[in-house]
This record gives structure tokens, C-alpha cells and sequence, in this order.
């Protein structure tokens, strides 16, 4: 939300090589992509993606190599704002809807300090935002899958941070709650956010309804930019080898990656 | 009336009764609102190696002093906060899964207490003291020890506590904002340790799990708001404390294990009986669905 429409106001990830479990994870990647736009997370398992996102947040130093939003290291705490796997939240922890999007206020305020009249407003306005002002009170392992995406996006929008990963916020969740999330999405924008989502799913990382831009990874680099650009026959086939597959019929082309077996476990 | 009130009177009527009574309580609450994060993180086994490993620190204290317990009190602290700092160490550095390496490494360092202990004549009596609590042989400054450093564990999670729960909910939320994790996770860890020594009079190294662990899971039953969480296992913590030690005065067992018992009954109670998620209403939910 910040600075955007200057000069710099772009994400700026410049010569990334980082290593997970002793392997290199993503080497030499560089991009620079516009602020306030949707941008798609894209490749195969194991292409570095939740590495990227890891390097974001700062749960992994890099080896080498720079992230940068608006020209600034990501150092401040209204830099990220992290929209965890449903699968990796403790649902069974005793908090209401509010207390979890409260604690997206945690760092704005600062030691020694309990939320005021201004967090709780802030609070209400992010659970009007994702449409779940009503049900506020609610236990966090009371609610649907989509509603369950719905309240971190909601702590992602009262941290008021200017990036917002999103953890393959689709995964697992039916039709009408996937739309509702990428409604969601599409209204952030408009907001000014910049959301960075990442999927295994190319068919909607190439909807450009849905997003401005797309971010192709397989360890290196492969491609970044508009989806016309980057998810061409060429660049999917270096992202993803065999693991694709291309049917053509008189409706144009259609492209299934095969990512059977890895969901939730791709590094 | 008369009878039920002079059953109640009977014990408070011995000066001994009415500190170990005192301590109790405080050490109930003192381990219920710490014991609160123990059960949300999962770090049951984590507190009872701290627990354990304490023990040679104690047993030092034991040795020079003679069995002073505000002696053994700040031995045990001292040792309890160098272990609890180690046990970040090793469970980063090590090369091994984090529960071997906590295994192996306090249980040996208990093995060494009850070593350096066993080189006294009275060993095995005090030994006990130590293992399983001697709250009824609690001094006057003992309970100052345990108000003092009591005090100081539940005003330190009161201060920090919007950090302690956004930590322990989501680590990588806290990371992403820029919280100190890390310090924090430390932090906790201290608060852990001090409790433990808190309570070391009370219930004892070998039964201290109880009191972080019982009191604490028996609110999680029966609550889904963490305030009301903390406040719930405050309070079985402080009346396990005080049935105990009646229980213990009229039936004659060791008030460790009286009140430790009391509190796995209160457990007991909430996991059958619990509203939501007590078993009785678990199997009437599946019946009618």
C-alpha cells in the first residue's frame, strides 16, 4: 500500500540463490514485477516456490542475493504478511475469529501495549472485508474451509502490510469457496495490495481475470511477467519436463501439469 | 454444619498446613497459567526433562548447605535457567531428532544428581523430599521464594502476552511481523524453569509434569477462548493445591501425590463430562447426528 505509482514501486527480487535441507533450492533467480498486482507462484514440486515465499518471510536467510520492495529490504513488520496452508494451522487453538485477526495488529503496536479502540475498528473493518463480520465470534475450527482462508487473509489485511503471500490458498477447497477467495483477491488489489499466490494450478495462473502476473520457477528462473509471455509452450516445458501434458481440441489448448503427489509437501 | 466446618478447620488449625496450603495454591496457579502454553505448544515432554534436569543443580545445593531449602531454591533456579538456555542449544544444533537429544541429555543429567545425592547418609529420605515434594516442611521464606518468583513467572505472561500467543499460534505469522521469536522462545523456556523450581517443594522433580500439564488440558476441555483457558486451569490449579493437601491430612498419603491426583481427577471429570468436547457429549453428538 505503500509508495506505490513511484519510481520504485516494484518487488525487486535480484540474483536469490537460497538452500533448503542442504540443497540448493533456488539458484540466481531475479525478477521485478510492478506493486499492487496479482501475481502467480507457478512450477513444479520442488521448483522453490515455498522456498521463495520462506526467504520473504524471513523464516530463511538466503545464501545470496537481495529482496526488495519499493527499494527497501524487507525488514519492517508492515512488509509481509504470510497467509499460511490451511493444513499447517493448529484449528484446535483457543481463539476466536477477532483474536486471530487482532494478532495481525501484534507487531503494529509494539511491546507493552493492548489493543485500542483504533485496532479494534481496524479489526472489524478487515472481517467486513472478507465477509465474516458475523460469525467474528466464532472458534477458529468452527468454520468451512473457505471461511478458515477467509480469517488470515483478513489478519494478512489488519497487519496492513504492502505484500501478501498466500500458501496455495485454493487447495482443498470446492468450487463456489475458490471463487469467493479470488473475489477476495481481486478486491485486495483494488485496495492496493500486492498479493503473490502460490498455486499448482497453470490453467488459473494463465487466467488473467485472476492475476496480472506470473512468476514461473524451477529452481532457476524460468520466466516472469504477463501470462502470455511466460506460461508459453517453450517455458513449460523447461519448468516442467515430462510432468505435463497437452491436450488440443477445437477449443484451443489445454494444458493439465500433473502434481499427483505432492501437495503440501513441496519445497 | 458444625462437622463439615470443623473438618474443615481441623487442618488449618497447624501452622504447617496453612503455609503448605499457601504454597500450594501459588504453586497451582504459578504452573496453570504457564502450563497454559506448555499443552497449546506441545512441550509436555520438553518440561518434564527441564524437570529432571535440575536435579544436580539441586542436589549441589543440597550438598553445601545441608538441606537449607532456600538454599536448594536458588541452586535449583540456577541450574534451571542454564539448562532451560541449553535446551535451545541442543535442539538446534544437534544432529539427532529433538526428542532423542532432550532424552539422552536429561536423563543423564538426572542420573548425575541422584549420584552426586546418594554419596550422603540420608540419602534415600531426602532424595524423596526432593523426587516428590515436601510441601508440609515449607518455612516462611521458602513461601516468600515462591510469591516472589511466582509472582514474576505470571506478570511476565500477563506483560508479554499478546507476543506469547501470536507466537505460539503461528511462529512464521510472528516471524513474518518481526517479532523477536527466538528471545521469546527463550523467554519461555526461563518462565518454565522457573516455575519448576517454584514448585519443587511442593510436588516434587518427579511429579512437576502434573502440575503444568493436568490443570491446563483439563481447561482446554471445557473452554475455546485462551483467557478463560488460563483463568479455568488457574483455578483447578489452586484447588487441587488445597483438596490435596485435605486429602492428604486425612487419609495419610504424601501430599505430592494427593494433589497431583486431585488434579488428574479434575481431568478425568472434564474430559468425560465436558460440554463439547467431554466424551459424553461426544457419543450423545454421534448418536443424534
Amino acid at each position: 500500500m505503500h509508495r506505490v505509482g513511484s519510481l520504485t514501486a516494484t518487488l525487486e527480487v535480484d540474483q536469490l540463490t537460497a538452500h533448503y535441507d542442504g540443497k540448493v533450492a533456488l539458484d540466481n533467480v531475479s525478477f521485478s514485477l510492478p506493486l499492487g498486482e496479482r501475481i502467480a507462484v507457478v512450477g513444479p514440486n520442488g521448483a522453490g516456490k515455498s522456498t521463495l515465499f520462506k526467504a520473504m518471510t524471513g523464516l530463511l536467510t538466503p545464501t545470496r542475493g537481495t529482496i526488495r520492495i519499493a527499494g527497501h529490504p524487507l525488514r519492517r513488520s508492515t512488509d509481509i504478511a504470510h497467509v499460511p496452508q490451511r493444513s499447517v494451522v493448529d484449528w484446535t487453538f483457543p481463539v476466536s475469529v477477532a483474536d486471530v485477526v487482532m494478532m495481525g495488529r501484534t507487531g503494529k503496536l509494539g511491546l507493552l501495549r493492548w489493543p485500542g479502540a483504533r485496532d479494534r475498528a481496524v479489526v472489524q473493518n478487515c472481517l467486513a472485508m472478507v465477509h465474516m463480520t458475523n460469525l467474528a465470534n466464532r472458534q477458529i475450527g468452527e468454520l468451512s474451509g473457505g471461511q478458515q482462508q477467509r480469517v488470515f487473509i483478513a489478519r494478512a489485511l489488519a497487519q496492513e502490510a504492502t505484500l501478501m503471500l498466500m500458501d496455495e490458498p485454493l487447495t482443498g477447497l470446492d468450487v463456489t469457496s475458490q471463487e469467493e477467495i479470488l473475489t477476495i483477491i481481486a478486491e485486495l488489489k483494488d485496495q492496493g495490495v500486492t498479493v503473490l499466490v502460490s498455486t499448482h494450478d497453470l490453467n488459473q495462473a494463465a487466467n488473467s481475470h485472476h492475476y496480472e502476473e506470473v512468476v514461473l520457477l524451477n529452481r532457476e528462473l524460468v520466466g516472469a511477467g504477463k501470462a502470455q509471455d511466460v506460461l508459453t509452450p517453450e517455458r513449460l516445458t523447461k519448468a516442467y519436463g515430462g510432468q505435463l501434458r497437452w491436450i488440443t481440441t477445437d477449443q484451443g489448448t489445454m494444458i493439465l501439469a500433473d502434481s499427483c503427489c505432492g501437495h503440501g509437501n513441496h519445497h | 454444619m458444625e462437622g463439615l466446618l470443623n473438618f474443615l478447620l481441623e487442618p488449618i488449625r497447624f501452622e504447617f498446613m496453612v503455609r503448605g496450603m499457601l504454597a500450594a495454591i501459588m504453586v497451582g496457579i504459578v504452573c496453570a497459567v504457564i502450563g497454559t502454553f506448555v499443552v497449546l505448544r506441545g512441550m509436555a515432554f520438553l518440561g518434564d526433562a527441564l524437570a529432571h534436569a535440575i536435579l544436580p543443580g539441586v542436589a549441589i545445593g543440597y550438598l553445601v548447605s545441608d538441606g537449607n531449602t532456600a538454599t536448594l531454591f536458588w541452586w535449583g533456579l540456577g541450574a534451571a535457567l542454564i539448562t532451560s538456555i541449553g535446551v535451545g542449544g541442543i535442539t538446534k544444533g544437534a544432529r539427532v531428532k529433538e526428542d532423542t537429544a532432550i532424552g539422552v541429555m536429561f536423563v543423564s543429567m538426572f542420573a548425575l544428581g541422584i549420584a552426586l545425592i546418594s554419596g550422603v547418609r540420608s540419602y534415600a529420605v531426602d532424595l524423596t523430599h526432593l523426587l516428590f515434594g515436601n510441601v508440609l516442611g515449607v518455612s516462611n521464606t521458602d513461601l516468600w521464594l515462591v510469591g516472589i518468583f511466582g509472582s514474576i513467572v505470571v506478570i511476565t505472561v500477563l506483560l508479554f502476552y499478546k507476543e506469547f500467543v501470536t507466537i505460539a499460534f503461528d511462529e512464521v505469522h510472528a516471524t513474518t511481523i518481526r517479532l523477536p521469536v527466538n528471545i521469546f522462545n527463550y523467554v519461555l523456556l526461563v518462565l518454565i524453569a522457573i516455575a519448576i523450581v517454584v514448585s519443587l517443594q511442593t510436588v516434587g522433580i518427579a511429579l512437576m509434569l502434573a502440575m503444568l500439564v493436568n490443570p491446563a488440558a483439563t481447561a482446554f476441555l471445557l473452554t475455546r477462548r485462551l483467557p478463560t483457558m488460563m483463568a479455568l486451569a488457574s483455578l483447578f490449579g489452586a484447588l487441587s493445591g488445597i483438596i490435596g493437601l485435605y486429602l492428604s491430612f486425612y487419609i495419610s498419603i504424601a501430599s505430592g501425590a494427593a494433589i497431583v491426583l486431585v488434579s488428574t481427577g479434575f481431568f478425568v471429570l472434564a474430559f468425560l463430562f465436558a460440554p463439547q468436547r467431554g466424551w459424553v457429549s461426544r457419543q450423545f453428538l454421534s448418536t443424534s447426528a
